[in-house]
């Protein structure tokens, strides 16, 4: 059971110099002191006075993680009136995510939106003037959470939990049925049967579990859309970065019909990147569709990455293109640079007369010249700001990884159970927990479907 | 019309399962009390199924004797037939269920209503209520019966079943009666409305009833009894149960029974769009069977006797509203059916009930003060769940009378809570029906140990003896201090032990292990190691039933246990009830009118309201916070 000890990282996801992550709750100094290794042997967090600062290590399994600060707050002076430490740590992004991970599981749990802030309130730290913002602000950000939560995941994520989840309410209907109507369902060898079913589920689990962390299950990342003329060179480029052949790369133009997604590390920043159809004026419908989607997601994107094929002359679509880019952050890259080139920079420059400042090189995905360059340039963007993360992604990611991981335990618990040759009503029970915390992802509640369920598919009534 | 003036306490409107239970609990508490019915034969009638009990019913029955209620005591004089469901698995669901000689039911429970004192039994239709309207306040003050009484009182229960503005259809033939072609009521529905009570209209239906010398049992499959039966009641002698049952047959229906109801559909009155109220999906009629479940090539048919003293049989799982001759064809295809008299048709029923949520978790309606109602009426179906509603707002009514605080079972205590808090809380479009599915605490809410959870309510409420108390009192000290002696009992891993733990197919020891411990495993219970515990005393078989539960399924208990802490810290929350959900903008407006209309009491039952997010509740957290400073 879960102690109501809260975490989140409370600073902005950039790549600034310093992040904080802050514990709140009975158990905060119990959780912090599992991890924190001070420099004095035999220091701890739960001895340490209030209001002190404490200097040492982050360390997961022997390995130190990062070089931290400690502060200590003891109940009830500190923010939320409860013991509270916040570890002030170095900024990178996945060194908080790891250390945000590491507190996650040593018993504390991901924060809800606006739950300090609440925690706070209740607990009297704030006038009661200030209510009213209270609330607006938990409304706000669980509103905002919640559109996060199901933005973000990707549409194969989403498909297969729900997949899962009507696998199982399926297999709790059947218990159930066969537990309200004995006479008319038989659970004769079911236990064994359902071993099996549970295996399948178990093992899409993990591996969701697996991909938490890597950024495969969310969009997640700088939202970068590759844009550009058919046949400029967009997939050729993709694959570049990614390093295996994903995007479907032919000679003939428009051949990447759908947008294709994936999450890259580039010197350590995650770009969420969207190759779309290449733009043109066209009458082929399904092709237009494809257009239209890039359009769009061009107007959604933190970052856009513009692909000229340098060794055809500008024309109407690029100018449509260039409609897009106003008022973005881009980066034009000019593709074939190993061909004789009839665009150059000055021609690019002229029409992007007026245009907030934008990076530019030349690149030859072909011959994989230009791709240093590149992440030289996200770098810079990154780096001065110019391009961020949406920072509810990175929370999103760890209240889905809790979710998956509360699923797993549910199913391990049911296996015991099985194992331990236990009757189904038992057991039902903790796979209705595993249906429940699957629904959190997609932000789908329990309220009646295994009612409906039970009715639906199996024949009851004597 | 000239009138006459009667005094009670309380009224209770209608005589079925609910309305026995409220007024025997009503008079029992020392009230004066006046029971009214249409007709005097049908005081605890059971116009549909013959059982009592079942998957779950059989925990509210078990439940209502805990508290004090009649209707275990009366399916113990009266069965003729009794089984534990589920006894192959866990604990938690096993479920007793009789079947019944309606008539003796009936005869006896009317018995009991005439034999108790400050009971009148009055046959009657109540046509209209006597409000009274204090500072703005509503407040029931006596009741109208149609020949022109007026019977004033302080608390009204209405537990009209299916008789308001009944119609019973079967096919074509459309009858404006009651359950069992009973008169219907057709003027409190009017003065229902006028008291401003929304209603709504409901649908449900019965098989046919067959002459005994018209079926071919041979060609089905006997159904017995269990050997040993167990007495629902607490207070029956378990030596008195142990009676001569009667069986219940098995049958099938086929394709050919199929065919003919998918031929005949558009007779049907649901099929044909006449029925308006809407039916309950867990007792389809066969013709939903056959539409819905199109795949399966059959359906389980009970043949059931409905009393010892009759001839007719019940058909059970063959519920139907298709007009007699259709019902006739496609009786006659089913396996020892063949020549089947119908004595009774099948039918379905509409009536009026309401939307539960006009009332208090007590069963008080929240706009009208002293007006109670239980069973069908507020949407329920079973004769179990009625009962278990007329218990508590019999109860309520007289300790409302009483100005004493009112007595709500939670989801943690007993079904009967989960049932009350489900029709209160959750959007119901459906009769409602039991389940053991629907307790999320249903380890700990079993039928085993109703009188260990409920009998000390029972007590405080006056419907339990001091004496039934202390017995229980004495049982759960025995329980525990044999749990304690088990777990602190160590047996060495002597020659004779390891000897006798092998005889009994189990690993011999390794250590000193504790009796509990050794209880624990598979292969044992309390009783098989009896040879290796030299201090044991005799202890009764209840006592015995409650060491082996709370010993082998320790964990799972435990973990449940845990559970209802939980819970309970947001039970415990409650909120102002003068509170204006219509000022809280950070509440969405979904839930804000969700909130509204069903008025929650505490921060937990607002968080089982569908559409109120966790956020929802974050917001209302603060919000009272900020106005009880």
């Amino acid at each position: 059971m879960k102690t109501d000890t809260i975490a989140a990282i409370s600073t902005a996801y950039s790549e600034s110099g310093i992040g904080i992550i802050r514990i709140s709750g009975e158990e905060a100094f119990k959780i912090a002191d599992n991890i924190f290794c001070g420099k004095k042997e035999n220091f701890s967090l739960e001895n340490a006075k209030t209001y002190t600062m404490h200097y040492g290590f982050i360390v997961d399994n022997g390995i130190v993680i990062d070089e931290v600060l400690v502060s200590v707050m003891r109940a009830p002076g500190s923010y939320t009136a409860e013991n509270v430490v916040e570890i002030n740590c170095h900024g990178g992004i996945l060194i908080l995510q790891k250390i945000m991970n590491l507190v996650i599981r040593n018993g504390a749990r991901v924060a809800e939106p606006g739950e300090f802030t609440k925690r706070a309130f209740l607990n009297g730290r704030m006038d009661l003037s200030e209510a009213e913002a209270v609330m607006d602000l938990i409304k706000s950000k669980n509103e905002f959470a919640l559109q996060a939560s199901v933005n973000q995941l990707k549409g194969s994520v989403s498909s297969v939990i729900k997949e899962l989840r009507s696998k199982i309410i399926y297999e709790i209907a059947f218990i159930e049925s066969a537990l309200d109507d004995p006479e008319n369902y038989d659970t004769d060898g079911y236990g064994e049967k359902l071993f099996g079913i549970l295996e399948e589920i178990e093992e899409k689990v993990e591996d969701l579990i697996s991909h938490a962390d890597d950024g495969r299950i969310l969009k997640e990342g700088i939202r970068t859309v590759i844009i550009g003329k058919p046949n400029a060179g967009k997939s050729s480029f993709l694959n570049e970065l990614i390093g295996e052949e994903r995007a479907i790369v032919t000679d003939i133009a428009g051949t990447t019909r759908d947008v294709l997604e994936e999450n890259i590390k580039l010197g350590g920043i995650s770009l969420h990147i969207i190759d779309t159809a290449g733009i043109r004026k066209t009458e082929d419908t399904v092709e237009k569709i494809g257009v239209e989607r890039a359009r769009k997601h061009a107007k959604e994107a933190d970052l856009i990455i513009y692909i000229v094929d340098s060794s055809v002359d500008l024309d109407e679509s690029d100018e449509e293109i260039l409609e897009i880019l106003r008022d973005k952050h881009f980066i034009v890259l000019l593709n074939k640079s190993d061909l004789d080139m009839a665009v150059t920079e000055r021609d690019i420059k002229e029409k992007l007369h007026g245009f907030s400042d934008f990076e530019m090189m030349r690149i030859s995905a072909l011959k994989h010249r230009g791709i240093e360059e590149f992440e030289e340039a996200v770098k810079r963007l990154f780096f001065r700001g110019k391009v961020s993360f949406n920072s509810e992604v990175i929370i999103t990611s760890m209240r889905h990884k809790e979710a998956l991981l509360e699923t797993a335990e549910s199913l391990s618990m049911v296996n015991k159970s099985i194992m331990a040759g236990m009757s189904e009503d038992f057991y039902s029970i903790d796979l209705m927990n595993a249906y429940a915390a699957l629904g959190k992802i997609i932000g789908e509640e329990v309220g009646d479907d295994l009612v409906n369920e039970i009715f639906e598919k199996f024949c009851m009534g004597k | 019309m000239p009138e006459f003036r009667e005094k009670a306490d309380v009224c209770v409107v209608g005589a079925g399962h609910a309305g026995c239970e409220a007024a025997l609990a009503c008079a029992r508490l020392g009230f004066r009390t006046v029971i009214f019915t249409v007709n005097i034969e049908s005081i605890a009638m059971m116009p549909c199924n013959p059982h009592i009990g079942g998957s779950s019913k059989g925990h509210l029955v078990r439940e209502i004797d805990a508290l004090g209620g009649e209707m275990g005591k009366n399916i113990d004089k009266t069965f003729l037939q009794s089984k534990m469901l589920n006894k192959s698995k866990g604990p938690a669901v096993h479920s007793l269920r009789c079947q019944a000689d309606k008539a003796e039911y009936s005869r006896s429970m009317r018995m009991i209503l005439e034999s108790q004192d400050n009971l009148t039994i009055k046959q009657a239709e109540v046509c209209d209520f006597l409000l009274d309207e204090v500072s703005g306040e509503k407040k029931i003050v006596g009741v109208k019966i149609l020949t022109g009484g007026i019977y004033e009182c302080k608390a009204v229960i209405l537990c009209t079943g299916t008789y308001l503005n009944a119609r019973c259809l079967c096919g074509e033939a459309i009858t404006y009666t009651g359950p069992n072609g009973m008169q219907s009521s057709t003027h409190l529905s009017k003065a229902l409305e006028n008291a401003g009570i929304k209603l709504r209209r409901f649908k449900t239906g019965t098989p046919a009833r067959m002459d005994r010398r018209s079926i071919d049992f041979s060609k089905m499959e006997e159904q017995f009894g269990d050997e040993r039966v167990i007495p629902f009641s607490y207070e029956t002698d378990p030596e008195d149960v142990q009676i001569k049952q009667e069986s219940c047959y098995l049958t099938y229906t086929n394709e050919e029974t199929h065919d003919i109801i998918r031929a005949n559909l558009d007779r049907s009155p649901i099929y044909a769009g006449v029925i308006e109220g809407t039916g309950p999906r867990y007792c389809p009629s066969i013709e939903d069977k056959v539409v819905k479940f199109s795949d399966k090539n059959r359906h389980q048919v009970f043949i059931e006797p409905e009393g010892r003293y009759t001839n007719e049989m019940y058909v059970d799982g063959m519920s139907s509203s298709l007009p007699e001759d259709v019902q006739l064809a496609m009786y006659r295809t089913v396996p020892g059916l063949e020549n089947c008299k119908i004595v009774r048709n099948a039918y379905a029923i509409e009536y009026d009930c309401i939307d539960p949520g006009q009332l208090h978790l007590t069963l008080e309606f929240k706009e009208i003060k002293g007006l109670f109602s239980a069973g069908q009426f507020n949407g329920s179906s079973g004769y179990e769940e009625a009962a278990a509603q007329g218990l508590m707002a019999g109860i309520n009514a007289v300790r409302g009378i009483q100005g004493k605080e009112q007595i709500v079972l939670d989801r943690s205590q007993a079904y009967i809570g989960v049932l009350i808090d489900d029709l209160v809380t959750k959007e119901n479009t459906e009769p409602y029906r039991m389940m053991t599915s629907r307790a999320e605490y249903r380890l700990l809410l079993r039928q085993d140990n109703a009188d260990l959870r409920l009998r000390k309510i029972g007590y405080e409420t006056g419907l339990i003896s001091r004496e039934q108390y202390e017995y229980v009192c004495e049982k759960e000290r025995q329980i525990t201090q044999e749990i304690d002696r088990l777990k602190n009992t160590v047996i060495g891993a002597s020659r004779e032990v390891q000897e006798f733990m092998v005889s009994m197919g189990s690993s011999p020891l390794r250590t000193g292990t504790s009796l509990a411990e050794i209880i624990c495993r598979p292969e044992f219970t309390y009783e098989a190691v009896a040879a290796i515990d030299k201090e044991r005393r005799p202890l009764e078989e209840a006592v015995i039933e409650q060491i082996n539960i709370s010993i082998k399924y320790e964990g799972y208990i435990e973990r449940q246990i845990r559970q209802v802490e939980q819970f309970k810290k947001l039970e415990k929350r409650l909120i102002p009830e003068d509170i204006c959900y219509e000022d809280i903008s950070g509440i969405r407006i979904e839930a804000r009118q969700k909130l509204a209309k069903y008025r929650p009491v505490s921060i937990g039952q607002a968080s089982r309201i569908s559409g109120v997010s966790p956020a929802d509740i974050s917001v209302l957290l603060v919000y009272i916070s900020s106005k009880m400073k």
